[in-house]
């Protein structure tokens, strides 16, 4: 009798407890959206890459020879829809290959940093010791190095460049920053309970660091990743326009820019408002379409502010 | 206070000493060799080997790098071999077309960036708040490279408010005309900046508004004004200070994008068009000079960021 007196309370506040709980999760599921933006830009970023990819299958103009029979410096038209440049090529088809460019050099690029600075990062800050102070000491001096300044230096003296040297020197640029990343995002985990559970019932530590770490420091990583992706791309294009990236006549929309803009300061006595207008737009789209799933994803995750 | 500047003054002298030796030896590491390189198609054998007895390149490297060192400490930097100029008097005249972009742009982006943000934080979430952080959140998709042309495009071609390229005037010339040359490409340079600063600001701003010695100074009766003025800017200031030093650092990427295009003879435009020429000694100059100001800069915010909160010299 007094048992039942006794659970049956407890059992009808836990029952209380439980229905708050699970309201809370309501709400909180319902704050927690990626919204509409969110969808827009990852299907432009899919749709992007998507053309870039099945660009040679697409019934493309040739984006490297231009046709004489187009108008040199066409505004828009039925064949050229977004119309033509100085060699009479088509701006259009350019774009999309010139999109392949930006893809592979963002994309390669945070996948060789995160290669070469993510996984040294988890490694030194789940073991730390003298490894760690060396590594996070050397990062810090890497990191003060101005990177376009010796991007520009190591691009002017390994020639020819191609996209694979760009995206193996961004990726290299890019690692330590990566590392700082990965390595404040690991040690706020690497020592939590559940770390130490794993580590009592003698997981190894390379199942640690995959089966338990990896997991919960990856929103995180996906997030930032999207971020240095759209920071490569910035670098690349600034590249480009400086005259230092791929060699033309490869189109990418930084040197599409170098050469509406040098078109614009009356370099060839010519004018082509297209040739900045659309290449701008695109790498504006592109930019801030990685930025929103980015940051829409840090909120989703609830990526709190870790110290870096 | 002494310790911690002590402190990030040894880094600064490891970092110096580093950024010394990537310049030195990133020509050399990397395939062919200057000497080729500066011939070009005149690349005989002997004429190799005379330029590497003139520039001293038959010695060992590291002997190389000391020699290169003690010149530096000199003040000797080398000279272009395509114009014979020495590298030390292009740096010298081109750097200051640079340090005066930095210097408008940052008037420019302050000037905006306080008030927007003051303004946005006292009423957060409201009309005014959500526009400016919607604009600036698509401001950073917007690169110098992608809005200086737009804007010359807008301003130069179309307009004419602002002077077109190559229509430079230096300072000491006309002084209207040359910051009516400069107006267009800082103003580009700003637009970065601002982004970044009223970011910062207003969120610090609004976190700093609901702490209790606000609430205090509030119910003391002190106006609005006074409590944003005299209590809330200066504890907020600090993570868009800490930001200035990079963002500095980041806007010489933007100087060369605008010196280029508007063909202006600053460091950038200068350091392209050696490297276009292959012009090494003056590529090496520029980049030891570029890379040492920045790290200069950084250190100087370093230092700045105590004075605003001095406890972050204790920790």
């Amino acid at each position: 009798m007094s048992s039942v007196a006794l659970t049956e309370p407890t059992n009808e506040a836990f029952a209380d407890l439980k229905e708050e709980l699970v309201a809370d999760a309501a709400t909180e599921a319902t704050k927690k959206k990626l919204g509409v933006l969110f969808w827009i830009c990852a299907v432009w970023i899919l749709l992007v890459a998507a053309l870039a990819i099945t660009a040679s299958l697409l019934p493309l103009h040739d984006p490297t020879i231009g046709n004489y029979n187009w108008p040199q410096n066409g505004g828009p038209s039925s064949t050229n829809w977004l119309g033509t440049d100085d060699l009479y090529r088509d701006i259009l088809s350019r774009l999309i290959y010139g999109a392949r460019v930006s893809l592979i050099v963002g994309f390669g690029g945070a996948l060789i940093g995160l290669a070469l600075g993510g996984i040294p990062a988890m490694l030194s800050a789940y073991r730390r010791g003298r490894v760690d102070t060396i590594l996070n000491t050397g990062s810090y001096i890497f990191l003060a190095f101005p990177a376009l300044v010796a991007l520009i230096a190591i691009v002017s003296f390994w020639k020819p460049t191609n996209v694979w040297k760009i995206t193996l020197i961004i990726g290299i640029f890019g690692a330590p920053l990566i590392f700082r990343i990965v390595r404040a995002a690991t040690l706020s985990y690497a020592t939590r309970d559940f770390v130490l559970a794993a580590k009592a019932l003698g997981a190894s530590d390379s199942r640690i660091l995959a089966r338990e770490i990896l997991p919960n420091i990856m929103p995180t990583i996906i997030s930032f990743s999207l971020i240095a992706v759209a920071t490569i791309i910035v670098l690349e294009g600034t590249l480009a326009f400086l005259g230092l990236s791929v060699s033309p006549p490869t189109p990418s929309w930084g040197n599409m820019l170098y050469e509406g803009s040098q078109l614009l300061v009356g370099a060839k006595g010519q004018t082509n408002v297209w040739l900045v207008i659309f290449p701008a737009t695109a790498m504006f789209s592109l930019l801030f379409s990685l930025n929103v799933v980015a940051d829409k994803l840090r909120a989703y995750f609830d990526v709190t502010e870790i110290k870096l | 206070m002494a310790r911690y500047i002590a402190k990030r003054l040894a880094l600064l002298i490891v970092i110096i000493l580093f950024v010394s030796v990537a310049a030195f030896f990133l020509v050399h590491l990397l395939p062919g060799d200057p000497a080729t390189t500066i011939l070009g198609p005149n690349a005989t054998a002997q004429n190799v080997a005379t330029i590497n007895k003139e520039l001293g390149l038959n010695k060992p490297l590291w002997q190389q790098y000391f020699i290169w060192m003690g010149h530096v400490l000199q003040g000797n930097l080398g000279q272009s071999f395509t114009t014979h100029q020495t590298t030390t008097s292009i740096i010298a005249e081109s750097f200051p077309i640079d340090v005066e972009l930095i210097i408008f742009s940052q008037i420019i982006a302050f000037a905006i960036a306080f008030p927007m943000a003051m303004h946005a934080a006292r009423r957060p979430n409201k009309l005014f708040d959500q526009a400016s952080n919607g604009t600036t959140f698509a401001m950073l998709a917007l690169p110098p490279f992608v809005i200086a042309p737009v804007l010359v495009l807008i301003f130069a071609v179309h307009w004419h408010v602002f002077p077109g390229p190559a229509s430079y005037v230096p300072l000491t010339q006309n002084f209207w005309s040359n910051i009516h040359t400069m107006l267009l490409p800082s103003i580009v340079l700003a637009l970065g900046s601002i982004v970044v600063y009223f970011r910062l600001l207003r969120n610090d701003l609004i976190s700093t508004l609901q702490e209790d010695f606000i609430t205090m100074a509030r119910s003391k009766g002190l106006s609005d004004r006074r409590i944003m003025w005299r209590h809330a800017l200066r504890p907020s200031s600090i993570s868009m200070l800490a930001s200035a030093g990079v963002t500095i650092s980041t806007l010489i990427a933007g100087t060369f994008v605008v010196e280029l295009l508007l063909q202006m003879p600053g460091l950038g435009y200068q350091l392209v068009s050696s490297v276009n020429q292959d012009d090494y000694t003056v590529v090496q100059g520029i980049t030891l000079v570029v890379a040492i100001a920045i790290v200069l800069i950084n250190f100087i915010f370093d230092f700045l960021f105590t004075i605003v909160d001095p406890r972050i010299a204790r920790e």
